[in-house]
């Protein structure tokens, strides 16, 4: 601002000296003192000493004493009442010594007033009304010295007038909600996670969500709510940025979470863990910050299902998943954002569980059709990654949500079902897998959803008879040849159905060299087990993990569908999906098979089905010794 | 209330082809866009719109993003305060300084004590902040009043209107009717009521333009104005 300020003392006391003013006096005063500045530049103001003064007073943001903290609040509830008096240009000095203001380094006296004086000007003059709401979103930041613990009270003071400040200038200017949506989002930190703490992310996506709640919700909800979306999508892409092994960092995170490692990583994983760990316990982890917000959504989902306008919010956030989360999906490196989706697990989760009215929409299937339609719509549409996306989504949901009943998964499986085979019969072409990729993820998604499914579907006789009608036949043995493709795949990279599976399966256990060195998958799945930890209370009680469904296939293995075997009889075994060879298999081999997809530690991947059954478990990753993996 | 009006407008609207299967929708979604703005091409704000398709057939506009054109017919309400209007609007905020005013439910007025006449005096009873005038004292402005004031100036791009009290047939809209209303009675003159409930309609004869329409008789509209977008 180019002012040096006279010593503050003195101009304290020049201005206490000039007397015994009445309330109204001394707004006259500061009347006449705005009145009296002819130009905004500093040497206009050199020359008007009161006016100095007044700035100096303002600006002064150093410790306060009790006297001159009286003093500050009567000389911001002066100009307060005399607003109509500041005019854009010529108090341009006085303005930015008040907005530069922080609410934090002040006592609740010192804050009204300055609130006060922020209403005042807000209202008085349109021109003001971006300014004064750009200042109240900048108190949405706490200061860098900011702690939890001991700041609470202060964070209560600061946030609660804050947002009743922005109510009533809402009340006086209702346009104003318009307005502070897009000085909200502009000051998001969406680009500069680097430079800020944990704890000020949260804290700003918590004003923004109770900016969302609010009064103003009406007006701020549907922006809110997709800025916070865009903000864990780029906080997903942001971590992937950074993480060169992106892949490994997840998993060594599970691992050291877990305390269970296997053998596979030591050769090249030894280092990278230990450059990951640093990364992830960091305060200030891309991962951590992730984390951390997302239990605070979490959270709000919850207060939002006790509050009854879960479906509000529910709606907001498929919108914003249809527009923000399904497009992204090749921009990225996969795994990551299955983390976020985890939102929307929630919130179908949360409420359909509790709430009577969804818990019988959910006996007549119609809660989650709208979610199911949304992925169905996606699937017919004309964008082929947004349809590949929507399908592994609509598949990897669908098994991995606990909630949903063995109908819910059975018609929809037989949507999916239905879906592939009009598009067989749709097809004269061959086996080719770049035209036909939709619907290779689509059978795909039919196994992956069989894998998980098939033992509750079968545990229900009706759906039982009804499984063994489906059409799998024509669907996964046709021209096109899914199976087929899929193995040849396999080589060729492109579609990696094969490796997906035991992919999922090291998702939830282990590190694989084989892994670590795959750029990228062509299709994911993205509910897999999200593997960070504070978040992971929420998500852990509706998640079915693969080690879940394992029994399945011990008991059950005689009973599993035989079209399918059949469908698949001519296949090459090798790489087959498990749960779908089991029957070929006498019950050894079976169990070592299972035990590959299950979460306890387990051998390589590349081990045939025979090879490691029942390893113990193994030490740690920090302390293991350096030797190759056992099972070669 | 004056400077309402209703517009006859032929509009070109392109829409992006990602929405060539639901035009309808889109076409929504762009007029909706201009809802509560001003709009320098109508020089009003844009209050509310019907409109019609014109022709089935759309022109594609040739470039990277091959944009379709729908020609519309579009009938727009559109709210124009001009600087001298006369426009009313309730009080949610009195101070000493300030009385504010919301017009129409959204936009934002504020008459600084400058622009309050001398005949008002402020006062503060049992927490509650009031403008009394002195000669009349059932003439009472207070949160929840509906007033009559004078457009200063506008704002268009905050949409705020710089209001006064100054002139003499502002204030309470209540009770200037009512004083109208007695006034008429005692001197026998030409009788000019109107609705007295608030929303009423009150214009001075010499303020009625040829291009007002009042919200009370939309159905008559005027033809006059045709407008396109670029």
């Amino acid at each position: 601002m180019g002012v040096e300020l006279r010593n503050n003392e003195a101009a304290l006391d020049e201005m206490a000296e000039d007397g015994d003013f009445t309330d109204s006096d001394l707004v006259d005063h500061i009347r006449d003192i705005l009145c009296s500045v002819t130009s905004g530049s500093p040497a206009a103001l050199a020359e008007n000493k009161d006016y100095e003064r007044l700035i100096s007073v303002v600006s002064h943001d150093g410790g306060h004493g009790a006297d001159e903290e009286a003093f500050l609040v009567t000389t911001l509830e002066a100009p307060s009442r005399a607003v109509s008096c500041i005019d854009h240009d010529l108090h341009n000095l006085l303005l930015s010594a008040i907005f530069r203001m922080n609410l934090w380094t002040y006592r609740p006296q010192v804050m009204d007033a300055v609130i006060h004086f922020i209403v005042s000007l807000a209202s008085s003059n349109g021109m003001f009304v971006d300014e004064c709401l750009a200042m109240l979103t900048k108190q949405f930041f706490p200061p860098r010295s900011f702690q939890l613990p001991r700041g609470l009270t202060r964070k209560g003071q600061v946030l609660s007038r804050v947002h009743s400040t922005l109510n009533d200038i809402a009340d006086v200017l209702p346009l104003s909600p318009a307005r502070l949506v897009p000085i909200v989002l502009a000051a998001t930190p969406q680009y500069r996670f680097h430079d800020i703490n944990t704890l000020s992310v949260v804290m700003y996506v918590e004003n923004m969500l109770k900016l969302e709640s609010g009064a103003l919700g009406e007006v701020v909800r549907i922006p809110m709510l997709a800025g916070m979306v865009e903000l864990l999508l780029d906080l997903d892409i942001g971590w992937d940025d950074i993480e060169d092994d992106s892949s490994k960092g997840i998993f060594e995170m599970e691992l050291e979470a877990v305390d269970k490692s296997t053998d596979d990583d030591l050769n090249d994983g030894s280092e990278i863990t230990r450059k990951l760990s640093t990364k992830i316990s960091g305060s200030n982890s891309f991962a951590e910050k992730l984390d951390s917000l997302l239990v605070l959504t979490f959270e709000h989902l919850e207060s939002c299902e006790v509050g009854g306008r879960l479906i509000e919010v529910f709606e907001t956030l498929l919108e914003s998943f249809k527009r923000t989360v399904l497009t992204a999906y090749k921009s990225k490196f996969a795994q990551v954002i299955y983390t976020k989706l985890d939102i929307y697990e929630a919130c179908q989760l949360t409420h359909m569980q509790s709430l009577p009215m969804f818990r019988e929409m959910m006996e007549n299937l119609g809660g989650y059709y709208v979610m199911f339609d949304t992925f169905f719509m996606v699937l017919i549409s004309v964008l082929g990654l947004c349809r590949m996306s929507a399908v592994s989504y609509l598949a990897s949901y669908l098994s991995r949500a606990k909630f949903l009943s063995a109908s819910v998964i059975a018609s929809t499986l037989e949507r999916l079902v239905d879906w592939c085979s009009k598009y067989v019969k749709m097809q004269n072409d061959k086996v080719n897998p770049e035209a036909h990729r939709v619907f290779y993820s689509g059978c795909q998604a039919i196994m992956y959803l069989l894998c998980f499914r098939m033992r509750s579907m079968m545990d229900v006789p009706l759906l039982k008879s009804w499984l063994l009608r489906l059409p799998l036949e024509s669907v996964l043995n046709n021209k096109l040849s899914p199976l087929e493709f899929l193995r040849q795949s396999k080589a060729a990279g492109l579609f990696m159905t094969l490796e997906k599976f035991e992919f999922n399966d090291f998702l939830e256990s282990e590190l694989s060299k084989e892994f670590g060195g795959r750029e990228r998958l062509d299709m994911f799945f993205p509910f897999d087990p999200c593997l960070l930890k504070k978040s992971d209370r929420y998500i852990r009680p509706k998640f079915i993990f693969w080690s879940m469904v394992h029994p399945t296939y011990d008991i059950d293995e005689d009973s599993c569908d035989e079209d399918i075997g059949e469908s698949v009889a001519n296949e090459n075994v090798d790489g087959m999906d498990y749960a779908i060879l089991q029957q070929h298999y006498d019950l050894d081999e079976f169990d070592s098979a299972l035990n590959k997809m299950s979460i306890t530690p387990k051998n390589s991947l590349h081990s045939t089905f025979g090879g490691a059954v029942n390893k113990p478990m193994r030490m740690p990753s920090r302390i293991r010794p350096s030797t190759s993996p056992e099972s070669l | 209330m004056e400077g309402l009006s209703v517009s006859d407008a032929n509009l070109v609207v392109y829409l992006h082809p990602s929405t060539g299967n639901n035009v309808h929708k889109a076409i929504l979604r762009e007029l909706s866009s201009m809802l509560l703005r001003y709009n320098d091409t109508f020089e009003g704000i844009v209050l509310a719109y019907e409109f019609n398709i014109l022709d089935k057939d759309a022109k594609i506009l040739p470039g990277v993003h091959p944009y379709f054109t729908v020609r519309l017919k579009a009938k727009l309400l559109l709210y124009s305060p001009k600087p001298d209007m006369l426009v009313e609007g309730k009080v949610v905020k009195v101070t000493q300084e300030s009385i504010h005013v919301i017009i129409l439910g959204f936009l934002s007025a504020v008459i600084i004590d400058r622009d309050i006449r001398e005949e008002f005096q402020y006062k503060s009873k049992h927490g509650k902040q009031l403008f009394v005038s002195r000669s009349h004292r059932r003439h009472v402005i207070k949160v929840g009043t509906m007033i009559r004031l004078l457009v200063k100036s506008v704002d268009e791009e905050t949409l705020y209107i710089y209001g006064s009290l100054l002139p003499a047939h502002t204030g309470n809209i209540i009770w200037l009717d009512k004083q109208m209303e007695d006034t008429s009675l005692t001197d026998g003159s030409a009788k000019r009521r109107k609705g007295n409930d608030g929303e009423s309609v009150m214009q001075e004869p010499s303020r009625i333009s040829a291009e007002t329409v009042s919200v009370n008789n939309d159905h008559h509209v005027k033809k006059s104005k045709k407008h396109k977008t670029q």
